[in-house]
């Protein structure tokens, strides 16, 4: 291996102040969130304590932060569900190239490059004239689905776009169905990255603020509830809450990223399962 | 019969994007045309009213604050997508050609992706003990003795929201970037070198055509991010900034929709034009 080159050694450090500059703030607000009780917003820390987080377990006086965890967590899965179902079957169709599937791509291109706000004051105004009620599991889902949908898609696009058709071909020249290829060819294969599908879809659900913020009704999402918290919340409580909730994003994407691992073991372990759809 | 309809693969590739177009339809489709419709009504202190009237439209275009804040929104996007650019590049750069292990590669890209995926509120709050008058920006450039007192423009300005875009949205850049990087056929940088040329040379003219694409889906997804954005502004100026997303939310705020619409109206066809140009460089379903 021959010497680094100088560049080698700029780029590095730009890497890592890039790094210190993405990671740098939430660490801030980690430490700050472990104030004395008498601490404030900014430094100097004013003694240590789990005050702060104390008060997040208490009855609130802020708000409903577990009702609004609760929701969006319940949200983020049933959205997370729907977006590696709806994926799938979508990227599957796009394989086919039918007619109209450019108009249908430009749709989902649309959807993901549309001003959040358009979506929130158009579903919105929809349900409002409706005479329907906004309500974060009707309107509120649909609305983060516009949001969720293009991304789950581009990566089937990327993942079929890398797919060995003639493991199909071979399915197919063995006499399996249409549906067996599917099921017992097709899904296995794509299966870590339907992991990937099912982060973005849990991940940006959980995290979504703009699309939600006019078609959740009465009952706040997480990030709405803190989002109003910034506004009348002066005391460290609100890092509190923002260390616990990002701890559980890195949880969350941990535990993704920690299944998508262990699938790729196992199938290097297992080499094929061939034969068993017989 | 019904089998032979079901081989078709039109017919069968509609069955399959279904859901997609049902979900499209109902909450993109619809709420557009929804908002082109309620530009057009009336609205009193209280309540809208069906309408065909060009009044709202009238009004935004015979206001001077309308072009002020386009100007405004186009200026936060510009200087965003030039320092996101900038900066996804050089680490982009640096994950592809000079980083040689392909599973460290995959880590520090993994270290780079994962802030995408915790909350955007929460990554704009983190910024408040920094920038304030007593931050920490504040209190290490007092100590250094740079400056005798805190600097007032470090926190609610447009410093501050651009700084808060570019920690936002650089990932952004950074993915498509290293994708399109990642699929450059070392050899043809060999190559480059052989044939004499410098490491510079090698980076204007191979690397940066090649990875034009990727820059173009890197472009698209930061304008439009800030060109839509109307909470980052709000958080991060302390309401003292505005832009157009902020415009519509006003608005909506003050219940008054069809004048929001009429805005968001405007503001779609500006971003979609966006969009039109620069789909015109790159075929995003090839290069995924």
């Amino acid at each position: 291996m021959d010497r680094r080159p100088r560049s080698f050694y700029v780029l590095a450090a730009f890497f890592a102040l890039f790094v210190l500059f993405l990671y740098g703030p939430i660490l801030t607000i980690g430490i700050l969130s472990f104030q004395g009780p008498e601490g404030g917003l900014t430094f100097p820390m004013n003694g240590l304590s789990l005050h702060w987080f104390r008060d997040l377990f208490q009855q609130q006086a802020v708000g409903d932060i577990w009702g609004a965890f609760g929701r969006s967590t319940t949200l983020g899965l049933m959205v997370m569900i729907t977006t590696v179902v709806v994926s799938v079957m979508a990227g599957l169709a796009f394989r086919k190239r039918f007619y109209g599937s450019g108009l249908l791509f430009y749709a989902a291109i649309t959807s993901l490059v549309i001003p959040s706000i358009l979506i929130s004051l158009g579903v919105g105004l929809i349900f409002n004239q409706l005479g329907l009620k906004v309500h974060w599991a009707s309107s509120g889902f649909g609305a983060q689905l516009t949001w969720t949908l293009p991304f789950g898609l581009l990566i089937m696009f990327a993942v079929f776009n890398r797919f060995d058709k003639s493991y199909e071909e071979a399915a197919r020249d063995q006499g399996a169905s249409a549906w067996q290829t599917i099921r017992y060819v097709v899904l296995p294969i794509i299966a870590p990255s339907l992991i990937g599908v099912a982060l973005f879809g849990f991940t940006l659900s959980y995290d979504e603020f703009a699309r939600t913020l006019l078609t959740a009704g009465s009952y706040n999402t997480l990030p709405l509830e803190i989002f109003g918290m910034t506004t009348n919340v002066t005391t460290p409580v609100i890092y509190a809450l923002g260390t616990l909730t990002t701890l559980f994003s890195f949880l969350v994407i941990g535990a993704f990223l920690l299944g998508t691992w262990v699938i790729g073991r196992r199938r290097a372990r297992l080499g094929s399962d061939a034969g068993s759809a017989l | 019969m019904g089998a032979d309809l079901l081989r078709n693969r039109h017919v069968l590739g509609w069955l399959q994007a279904a859901p997609l177009t049902l979900v499209l339809l109902g909450f993109l489709v619809a709420p557009i045309v929804m908002i082109v419709i309620v530009s057009f009504w009336g609205a009193t202190e209280f309540s809208i009213y069906p309408a065909f009237l060009w009044d709202n439209y009238d009004f935004l275009f015979s206001s001077p604050v309308t072009y002020k804040v386009f100007w405004a929104t186009f200026k936060y996007a510009f200087i965003t997508w030039a320092l996101t650019l900038a900066i996804g590049f050089t680490v982009a750069y640096f994950l592809a050609f000079h980083v040689r292990s392909l599973t460290i590669q995959i880590a520090l890209f993994l270290l780079c992706t994962i802030p995408f995926w915790t909350s955007n509120i929460i990554r704009m709050i983190s910024w408040i003990p920094f920038l304030g008058r007593n931050g920490i920006a504040n209190q290490t450039l007092i100590s250094w003795g740079v400056i005798d007192e805190p600097l007032e423009w470090l926190l609610y300005s447009d410093f501050s929201v651009i700084l808060a875009f570019v920690h936002l949205y650089t990932l952004f850049m950074v993915v498509p970037i290293f994708n399109t990087m990642m699929r450059i056929d070392k050899s043809l940088l060999e190559a480059a070198r052989d044939n004499g040329a410098s490491g510079l040379q090698t980076l204007v003219h191979v690397i940066v055509p090649l990875t034009t694409p990727g820059i173009m889906i890197g472009t698209i997804f930061v304008v439009t991010l800030v060109m839509g954005d109307f909470i980052t502004v709000r958080f991060m100026s302390g309401s003292q900034r505005a832009n157009v997303g902020r415009l519509i939310s006003n608005d909506i705020a003050l219940l008054q929709y069809p004048s929001a619409a009429a805005t968001a109206v405007v503001l779609l066809c500006t971003v979609l034009i966006v969009i039109a140009i620069l789909l015109r460089f790159v075929n995003i379903r090839k290069e995924l």
